[in-house]
Parts: structure tokens; C-alpha cells; sequence
């Protein structure tokens, strides 16, 4: 199953649509279209991480410097991010818009994939992060949207996942 | 070199420029010296005032960024060396204040700098284009101005003794000086 092309347009879209020019991003196979996107637009900023933690101090940088941002992550990577999410997102009140593939749920092939997919949910619940699944092409212009209305408005991070059905076709 | 006098020795220099500082002992120094409003004291979230930096700086071109780094903190977060030399904003210099030591928990908890990790070495390997490691003021007030004047993204290390300072005080709550910072930036052209 390759990774579905019109789907990462309509989600690259409805980044732009949402004012979005900074987007931090450690690719996996999920994300490549997303962060292909990004990479050859001139109006984006894209900011290639080395670790995904780091994308939390970038948004961080641009949210107070005045600009919209977004992070592309796997779930793994936002595991890996937990204490830049709540030592730097949460303590200094700062919007996160993450969009995390979420790896691991029903359909996985991949066993190295499946622990994280166990824990993914359960984690965002514990450090109230609020967040939805996005599956069906047509929630997410209005999902993204939404989601970077309630980050503005309580200063905090939210998330999206972006499920199989929607980055598979 | 005290990393205090270190501070006071680039402090002119600071006064228009958005200054990122990681926690304890930098961010108290550079209070002590004076508060502005376009200084952001990082008090937790050790690593990413690099990346905070490398945020505002790639965000706004048109603002001088500085971010006031120690060995410990660059030490948790070496990716983002290669990070920051990849996208290499002309607008960002990264000063690194390497007393050798995690110095919030004392003198005894030495870090690898103290067993030959050498940071300005591994910045310029990263690709870091600029860099250097100072001893003294003299040497390090100029690389600091070299840099600035050259719009070169720096990666400058300051060898510094690991003391404490007087006290850790800083007047504003973490949150005002967050919201003060945002408005800085706004305000300037």
C-alpha cells in the first residue's frame, strides 16, 4: 500500500489554509508527501529535525516571534518529545500544533511499530493534550482548523493523528 | 574568565538583539546585569533554547538573535548543531558558556567537556560556519563582535570558571517574562 499522495495534499493544503509557515519535521514513511510538500514551497519554512524534541523549542521560537507553525512527527517522535512538550510547551503556555502519524493501531505489519501505537493515546490523555483522529479527507481542513483555534485560544498544545485509513491508499 | 564578567563584556552589544537564555546561573547573570523586555530566561526544557533560537531566528530575519547556551544544555541537544548549521540563519549566534561542569547541582557532576569533548569542534564539524573556544574577555568580546558584524551564524564557546552566582533572583514570573518577550518582538520593526 503506498502512502496516499491526495491525502498529504489535502493535508498540506489545509495547513496553508490555516496560515502555517514554519513546519518542523522528521520524516517517516507516512509524512514523506507531507514533508515533500513542504520542501518545495517557497512560501514554507520547512526545518528538517535531527530529533523531534527540537521541533518543540522551534515552534516555540516562532510562535513568540510572531509566526504560525506546525510539527510533523511520528508518534515515536512525539514519545520523544514529552519533555520539551511539558517543560517548554506547557510551562511557558505556548500553542503546538502537532500532527502525529499514528503507527501501530489496527492493520500494522510492522511489530517494531505496534508498542508505541499501544501507549500513543493513553500518553496524550496523561499530559492533557487534547486531540482527535484524522481519517475521512473531508474532516481535515475543518479538523486542522479547529485544532489551531482551541492551541491559540488556551495557549497549550494540541494534536492530531493521523490514522492508516487517511495516510494509506 | 567568569561567565559573569563574560555577560557584562557583550551586554552593549545585547541591548537590541532577541536573547534566548537557558536556566540557572546564565539566565540569573544576564538579570543581574539588567533586565530588558527582548531577554527570554528558558527555565526548564534543558537542550532547546538552541532550537528556541534557531526558531526566532529562521521566524524573523530582520531580528539579531543570541542565545546564551551552556556545555551541559548543548551537550543534551548536539543534533540540533547540525540542525542549525543546515539552515544556517546569518541572524543567530549561539555563545556556549562551558564551565565543564552541570553546575545547578554542584561542581562534582563534571561533563564531558571536562574529559576533552571540545563543543566549538564538534559546532564546526556539525557545519556550524563560524566558531571558536575563548579564555579570555578580551578574546571573546571580540569573537563576539566579529560575528555580529559579519552576520554569520556562531557557535562560540566561552571557557569559563564554574561558580555560582550571588543569587539565582530573577524578578518577573516565568509567564510575564514570556508574554513581555512576545510583545519585544512584536514591537520591533
Amino acid at each position: 500500500m503506498p502512502v496516499s499522495t491526495t491525502n498529504s495534499k489535502i493535508i498540506y493544503d489545509a495547513l496553508k489554509a490555516c496560515g502555517v509557515r514554519v513546519v518542523s519535521a522528521l520524516p517517516e514513511t507516512w509524512l514523506v508527501h507531507l514533508v515533500g510538500l513542504a520542501d518545495d514551497d517557497p512560501e514554507m519554512t520547512l526545518v528538517r529535525l535531527a530529533k523531534e524534541e527540537e521541533g518543540i523549542g522551534i515552534s516555540a521560537g516562532a510562535h513568540l516571534a510572531g509566526v504560525k507553525s506546525a510539527l510533523l512527527m511520528q508518534n515515536h517522535g512525539f514519545l520523544a518529545s514529552v519533555n520539551g512538550i511539558v517543560s517548554l510547551a506547557q510551562l511557558y503556555r505556548i500553542p503546538l500544533l502537532m500532527l502525529i502519524s499514528y503507527r501501530g493501531t489496527f492493520g500494522e505489519e510492522h511489530p517494531w511499530q505496534t508498542e508505541g501505537g499501544l501507549v500513543t493515546e493513553a500518553v496524550l490523555s496523561a499530559l492533557r493534550i487534547p486531540y482527535e483522529r484524522l481519517d475521512d479527507p473531508a474532516e481535515v481542513l475543518p479538523k486542522i482548523r479547529k485544532a489551531q483555534t482551541l492551541a491559540g485560544a488556551s495557549l497549550r498544545p494540541v494534536a492530531l493523528l493521523l490514522g492508516r485509513d487517511l495516510m494509506m491508499e | 574568565m567568569l561567565r559573569l564578567n563574560a555577560i557584562k563584556a557583550i551586554y552593549p552589544d545585547l541591548k537590541e538583539c532577541a536573547v534566548v537564555t537557558i536556566m540557572g546561573a546564565t539566565a540569573a547573570e544576564l538579570y543581574a546585569c539588567g533586565h530588558r523586555p527582548n531577554f527570554f530566561y528558558l527555565e526548564h526544557a534543558m537542550g532547546l533554547a538552541s532550537s528556541m533560537g534557531l526558531g526566532i531566528a529562521l521566524s524573523r530575519p530582520d531580528l539579531q538573535v543570541v542565545v546564551l547556551d551552556g556545555d551541559g544544555s548543548t551537550l543534551m541537544n548536539l543534533g540540533g548543531l547540525t540542525t542549525m548549521a543546515r539552515y544556517r540563519p546569518s541572524n543567530l549566534i549561539h555563545v556556549v558558556f562551558d564551565n565543564e561542569v552541570l553546575l545547578s547541582v554542584g561542581v562534582s557532576f563534571k561533563t564531558a567537556t571536562a574529559e576533552g569533548a571540545d563543543l566549538a569542534g564538534i559546532a564546526a564539524a556539525a557545519g556550524i560556519p563560524r566558531t571558536a573556544t575563548c579564555t579570555d574577555i578580551d578574546s571573546f568580546r571580540d569573537a563576539f563582535r566579529d560575528a555580529l558584524a559579519a552576520r554569520e551564524l556562531a557557535t562560540l564557546v566561552a571557557k569559563v570558571e564554574p561558580v555560582l552566582p550571588p543569587s539565582f533572583f530573577i524578578g518577573c514570573h516565568m509567564l510575564e517574562n514570556r508574554f513581555e518577550f512576545q510583545r519585544a518582538l512584536e514591537r520591533e520593526p
